[in-house]
């Protein structure tokens, strides 16, 4: 009998609980600049961390306030930085700047072990593979986070730069003329 | 004095020297010794490359199909000669930057055995659907460079009313005369490739233009045009770059293709004469394209000279067998000089769109140092399209690409007029190739990013979904815990109960 009425007052209390954090998620919403929320949706989403910042929310904010440059995010590339300066406003030279350049990841046959830590934490789920079984990178869905370089016990995964193939390989840029 | 307002005034362009006479003069060879070995790319078109059907170690027959086509847009490669497929390995491609591209290598031989192939009894009785059906079987694609498949574009035509099928023998480029010595020695064949195409799209019409430093090409497409008055041969002024199909097609009709249309909007479809002679042994031999005519010249060539190649044969051998000093060579190019490719190595093969080969020497680049643009506007003079090739170049320079569109960097058909006239010797060319390029990664970019958000979502909801599951799971065991809890009190109070009864 004991346990039946601990479970009704704890139903009870979760349902009192979570109907109020409810009510209070609508009324009392802490407004959020909306500016922040347009820069968010350009970013790629994929928390990856390699501005610095612990997600890609966070780096919005950042970026609104000014306090971290449009070129903090290396999976976004020139296209985002692009976008970026539109919408915040900001001059941008790229002619000094390059795009970093692409990284990669790739699994050595060799020395995986199929422990399947790294397509746990990876974000775009780039990597497939089955327990005790070699993982393999799908080179398109990588983004270059480098998590699962991180969490790799035997370092089988390394990052390499994206090789060019004849489709994607395009004219580099002309020297210009010392003026 | 109406001669004068007969045809639109051509925009832009340049003079450039010829260099034809060498070329033109000599009939087209076809000694070629067969090579040993034929490097086949399996890419040598505009869409999707072609995938084999061949294995190592099989052997093969001239004109034997290797790869077959994949998706609409796309053409199959055969075999140039007879042989043994040797390997289906990653080669170096014909192209400015060598990366390697699958290749299939036939080893010949020397035999040069036909497979069997299915000639028609009337070819101009075929249906339409049936001679484009044999063009694409055929692997035949636009030889005048643009390699696009040519059944795609007659099946296009066939459904867009065609009223018009332009035939371009401009050849402006200079130095090349493949189109021209084939004009003048198969004007038959090509004739007849034009009857097949009118007929292959259900168009009435056909005009041929070619450039007036070809007159004795003029006289004989003229000559065999005679016994089929719906085909008209017209000369047209030389003035590179009038090979572009815009420039040929406004001044002959004064029709204008929109910008960002094609020339099927406006009722024409546009082919090379190359690629009429191409379509004429296709259907009426039923031949596939394995063989093309290709200039050789440049300062450093010793016989330059039209040569049919059977596609795959490498670009070395043909310059040995055209007496190249390989020494002097400074520059070699595929294609013409406006708007070929620089080849970094001569052990690439000849493809379908190789129309001509240069050994150039320095003397003959005379290259010069790249100096400050002095505004003296002469390459907007020269741009067929009506651009400001300057102004293009120095957004592109600092990187504001959108600012070149703007300024219509899409419309630039890479002619390389502006390059030519720069007195400064800027490269704007290879600005707006650098651009276009840069351009297109950015879209892949852009692609790219959208779909890591959708990837990123897609797995937020399955460990949401994941998540819920545990969590119902969970609930449900402790649940049935509980059930199992209550059921055991109830259980040991009934005990009890019977306990104390047998005790009173």
């Amino acid at each position: 009998m004991v346990i039946f009425s601990a479970i009704v007052i704890l139903t009870g209390l979760g349902l009192v609980l979570g109907l109020s954090l409810g009510i209070a998620g609508k009324y009392l919403k802490v407004e959020s600049d909306p500016l922040v929320e347009r820069v968010e949706a350009l970013m790629p989403g994929s928390q990856c961390g390699q501005c610095r910042f612990p997600g890609c929310r966070p780096a919005a904010e950042a970026l609104v306030a000014g306090s971290a440059p449009i070129t903090l995010c290396p999976p976004g590339g020139a296209a985002l930085v692009e976008q970026l300066a539109k919408l915040l406003g900001v001059a941008v030279d790229l002619s000094q700047t390059r795009d970093l350049e692409p990284l990669v990841a790739r699994v050595s046959e060799d020395t995986c072990t199929g422990c399947t830590r790294c397509f746990k934490v990876c974000p775009t789920d780039a990597i497939v593979g089955a327990p005790k079984q070699i993982h393999a990178v799908v080179a398109d869905a990588c983004i270059g986070c480098e998590k699962c370089v991180n969490v790799c016990p035997t370092e089988c995964l390394q990052m390499h730069p994206v090789e060019v193939t004849l489709r994607d390989w395009r004219w580099p840029k002309p020297l210009a003329a010392a003026a | 004095m109406f001669v004068l307002f007969e045809h639109p005034r051509l925009r832009g362009g340049i003079h450039a020297e010829e260099h034809k006479s060498g070329t033109s003069g000599k009939p087209i060879a076809s000694g070629l010794p067969l090579p040993k070995k034929l490097y086949i790319p399996v890419q040598q078109h505009v869409g999707k490359a072609a995938e084999p059907v061949v294995k190592v170690g099989d052997p093969v027959l001239k004109g034997q199909l290797l790869a077959h086509s994949q998706g609409t847009i796309s053409a199959p490669v055969h075999a140039p000669s007879s042989g043994t497929i040797l390997d289906v390995l990653d080669y170096p491609a014909p192209h400015p930057s060598a990366l390697p591209i699958r290749t299939i290598v036939i080893e010949t031989d020397g035999l040069d055995r036909w497979s069997e192939l299915s000639v028609p009894d009337d070819p101009f009785a075929l249906d339409p659907e049936e001679i484009c059906l044999r063009v694409g079987a055929a692997g035949v694609v636009g030889l005048g460079g643009a390699v696009f498949p040519s059944a795609v574009k007659l099946g296009l035509g066939r459904k867009n009313k065609i009223h018009t099928l332009l035939i371009n023998g401009g050849e402006c480029e200079p130095f090349l005369t493949c189109d021209d010595r084939l004009m003048q020695e198969r004007a038959g064949h090509i004739v007849a490739g034009i009857r097949l195409m009118l007929r292959g799209m259900d168009a009435p019409d056909a005009l041929v233009g070619i450039e007036d430093n070809k007159p004795e090409a003029f006289g004989a497409m003229l000559k065999a045009c005679l016994p089929f008055p719906h085909i008209r041969v017209e000369q047209v002024p030389t003035r590179y770059p009038m090979g572009w199909d815009r420039q040929m097609l406004r001044y002959l009709t004064g029709w204008e293709i929109p910008a960002d249309g094609r020339a099927t909007d406006i009722g024409v479809v546009i082919h090379n004469v190359a690629t009429a002679y191409a379509v004429y042994r296709a259907v009426c031999l039923g031949q596939p394209l394995i063989s093309r005519i290709v200039t050789v010249a440049g300062d450093t060539v010793g016989n330059a000279q039209n040569v049919e190649v059977l596609l795959g044969t490498l670009i070395a051998e043909v310059l040995a067998y055209c007496k190249v000093e390989p020494k002097r060579v400074a520059r070699l190019i595929m294609g013409g000089p406006m708007m070929g490719d620089v080849l970094p190595r001569a052990d690439v093969p000849v493809v379908k769109a190789c129309g001509g080969i240069l050994a150039l020497s320095a003397e003959q680049l005379h290259e010069a140092d790249v100096k400050p643009c002095i505004r003296c506007s002469s390459c907007v003079s020269a741009c067929p399209a009506g651009l400001l090739p300057l102004e293009m170049a120095s957004r592109i320079r600092a990187n504001q690409l959108d600012a070149a569109v703007d300024l219509g960097l899409k419309d630039c058909i890479s002619c390389g007029s502006c390059s030519y006239v720069c007195p400064s010797n800027i490269p704007l060319v290879h600005y707006f190739k650098y651009a276009s390029g840069e351009l297109y990664k950015r879209q892949q970019m852009e692609h790219k990013s959208a779909q890591t958000k959708r990837l990123v979502e897609d797995r937020n909801r399955r460990l949401e979904k994941i998540r819920l599951e545990a969590e119902a799971e969970a609930q449900r065991v402790a649940e049935a815990r509980a059930a199992r809890a209550r059921q055991n009190a109830a259980g040991g109070q009934a005990q009890q109960a019977a306990v104390a009864g047998e005790n009173a």
